[in-house]
């Protein structure tokens, strides 16, 4: 170790493998439905995607978790993001490709993809 | 990418109940689902809660999961890990309310907790270098080396009010700034006191097991800051997993140059070598233990010349405790103002104490000095168990003493504890109930000093042997009122002439208990009664005639055919041949049998 830059790169790269463990009560939380309809229609990589794409684009202060059966099988997968003020996103019939829109737009921008949510859906 | 992160702990308490074989099963679990590369398991320091050990808690939701058995795993697994439902019947029960999972820290045990020297604990792999740079491990060093000379960095400990977690209580900075002087012109050596003996006392332990890299940190910064560029680590041989994890820290830092040569290109070298002990208590103190690294018999030599001056292999050395280190990288990153911001006047920061004996909640906590020993039983460790009054609180170990009911309020540092008449120590402490007896304890711990008096000097040697004589004459029922004025003499003058701090606070657990609990002596003197029932020479067992229903159970219990009575009719037993062991007072249904 020659220089504090060193040590920082090892830092920075490693931050992003131990923030799963922080537990922040303020963070946006996306949840994916991850019961036997989440999975059987796709929800692992619906899931994989997310968690990848927010290391990827290094994006703090969210935390990706699942969840059970939330009752509305038929739109599986479902994910449903949680502002920390208490406001609600719902997205159904979730795909990777979906996934890495909602990781840009929703969670970088601020803007809800509306056209993937719920209301959308059964308009 | 990892999306969700299994913590185990690996401290020495939850391996010893089985963690090893959960984080075997939950890998193999974790393949059996095709889960491998989503889910990591981590294996981790000491979380603090012993009591509910093997504990697991997962990531990013932050479930807590007690006691937690090999079968329990493949249920996790397949329900939290894949289908995202925890299992709430194995979530620790504080964290389960109603719907919601409340968060560890605004449970009754980490609310009032403050982590400082124990923040990674239970938080990273111990054994991956690369997780504690994560959480800025190694920047204080680099801070120190690239941006502060020697003197700023003794400047900033001095001023953070840092004061020896070990024990005595002396100003860190101090200690560090009278080894500084010709630094570069003599050799100097830094050591690492490892060598935790109180009974009932892991707080050194833990932190070793739980964040090994810090102490390595803390030990090249001191290192820096006196001029010295070989540390020592004097650990006893009994923590197998301190050791190990000590070894691959110190590996893993060298390969990264953080140990060695020119480290940060700044021209300091600084390198650290472990040192096994083998146990002896006498080893804990300062001039034994150098002594003992040095290859020689574990004896204490008086002071002065103080090791600052004239220490390991004749050089000025410092030793300071494990908790002591683990500070000081975050008071070099967070400033002295920050450490200084948190305790009382004259103790800074926050203590390490390891919570044993009758009390709920058995376990490692830390809180900012000046919390009041009240909070600590009642709120953290949950109170005592079974509905028993508390009765005591021992702290220091066999150098400390027994803090009654009636001072619970006290806060505590140091200045509070020795007004009492009890000393902070290391970090131990013992609940006790009101089934505890206060003169068996004093006799308890005075059989440890015995034991572990090197021989050296004699008031040690001969004093303490003496003082545990005079304690066994009492719990056998044959003290005298003079035998309590020779023990007051005797305490005294051990106290004034021990060489060392093994023997000049080895009298204070009979003293402390001789001035809060006088009248357990004295029932033990003058009406040969034992209150508490524990010394079994005074105990004498009795059947109550009026609620004997004569049914012979405890006559078939007794191991030494001493209760007559024939069936149905009220028994009665025969103190002669009674050898006091208790059976019959478990049998009886009736609650006929009294002790007293």
């Amino acid at each position: 170790m020659k220089s504090l830059k060193e040590l920082e790169a090892i830092r920075d790269r490693m931050r992003q493998t131990v923030a799963t463990r922080e537990n922040d009560q303020n963070a946006v939380r996306v949840v994916v439905g991850m019961a036997t309809c989440g999975i059987s229609a796709g929800a692992r990589p619906v899931l994989n995607t997310l968690v990848e794409e927010i290391a990827r684009e290094n994006v703090a202060g969210v935390q990706v978790t699942q969840t059970g059966c939330i009752g509305i099988c038929q739109y599986e997968p479902v994910v449903e993001v949680f502002e920390p003020d208490g406001g609600k996103t719902t997205y159904v019939k979730m795909t990777p490709e979906k996934a890495i829109r909602v990781v840009h737009q929703h969670l970088m921008q601020g803007k809800p993809v509306e056209e993937y949510t719920i209301g959308a859906l059964t308009k | 990418m990892f999306r969700s992160h299994v913590m185990i702990c690996g401290g020495t308490g939850c391996t010893s109940s089985g963690s090893d074989k959960i984080s075997a099963e939950f890998q193999r679990q974790l393949e059996r689902h095709g889960l491998q590369n989503e889910v990591k398991v981590v294996r981790t320091g000491c979380f603090g809660l012993c009591a509910l050990g093997p504990i697991v808690v997962i990531y990013p939701e932050g479930s807590f999961y007690s006691r937690v058995r090999e079968e329990h795993v493949e249920w996790i697994v397949t329900e939290h890990l894949l289908k995202g439902r925890p299992v709430r019947s194995l979530l620790f029960d504080e964290t389960v309310d109603g719907e919601r999972i409340k968060s560890l820290d605004q449970t009754g045990f980490y609310k009032k907790q403050k982590r400082v020297a124990l923040r990674n604990c239970g938080v990273i792999n111990p054994e991956n270098i690369d997780e504690y740079i994560a959480y800025d491990g190694y920047a204080a060093l680099g801070k120190a080396l690239t941006q502060m000379t020697p003197d700023q960095v003794i400047q900033t400990v001095l001023d953070s009010g840092l004061r020896g977690r070990g024990g005595g209580g002396f100003p860190t900075g101090r200690k560090w700034q009278l080894a500084c002087a010709d630094r570069g012109k003599v050799k100097k050596y830094v050591c690492c006191n490892a060598d935790e003996g109180d009974p009932g006392a892991f707080m050194d332990r833990s932190v070793l097991e739980g964040d090994p890299h810090a102490v390595i940190e803390a030990m090249a910064i001191a290192g820096y800051a006196i001029g010295a560029d070989k540390g020592y680590v004097y650990v006893r041989a009994e923590y197998p997993i301190a050791v190990k994890r000590l070894r691959i820290a110190i590996e893993q830092a060298r390969d990264y140059g953080l140990l060695g040569e020119n480290i940060f290109d700044s021209g300091f070298d600084f390198d650290i070598e472990i040192k096994l002990g083998a146990g002896a208590f006498v080893c804990g103190e300062e001039t034994a233990l150098m002594t003992s690294i040095e290859g020689n018999r574990g004896e204490p030599r008086p002071r002065p010349p103080f090791p600052a001056v004239k220490g390991l292999f004749g050089k000025p050395t410092i030793l300071n405790n494990v908790e002591t280190y683990a500070n000081i990288p975050q008071i070099i990153l967070n400033g002295p103002e920050w450490f200084a911001s948190m305790g009382t006047e004259k103790s800074k920061g926050t203590k390490v104490f390891a919570l044993g004996g009758k009390i709920r909640n058995t376990g490692l906590v830390e809180v900012p000095m000046g919390t009041t020993l009240r909070e600590i039983v009642e709120e953290i460790g949950g109170g005592i168990p079974e509905g028993k009054q508390f009765k005591a609180a021992q702290t220091g170990g066999p150098s400390g003493g027994c803090i009654p009911a009636e001072l619970l309020d006290t806060p505590i540092d140091y200045e509070h504890l020795s007004a009492i008449g009890s000393m902070m120590g290391s970090g131990g402490l013992i609940i006790m109930d009101e089934d505890t007896c206060m003169v068996d304890i004093a006799k308890f711990y005075l059989e440890f000093t015995v034991d572990e008096s090197c021989g050296k000097c004699t008031p040690c040697r001969v004093g303490t042997k003496r003082l545990l004589e005079l304690l066994e004459k009492i719990t056998n029922g044959e003290g005298t009122m003079r035998d309590l004025e020779r023990i007051e003499e005797l305490a005294e003058f051990v106290k004034n002439n021990s060489l060392c701090g093994l023997g000049q606070t080895a009298p204070n657990p009979v003293l402390s208990t001789l001035h809060y609990f006088r009248d357990e002596y004295l029932a033990h003197i003058q009406d040969k009664r034992c209150p508490a029932g524990v010394c079994k020479a005074l105990l004498v067992y009795k059947i109550d005639p009026d609620k004997c229903r004569g049914c012979t159970l405890c006559a078939r219990a007794c191991p030494s055919d001493a209760i007559v009575g024939s069936v149905r009719v009220p028994h009665s037993i025969d103190t002669n041949k009674c050898v006091k062991c208790g059976a019959c007072m478990e049998t009886c249904r009736f609650g006929a049998i009294s002790k007293g």
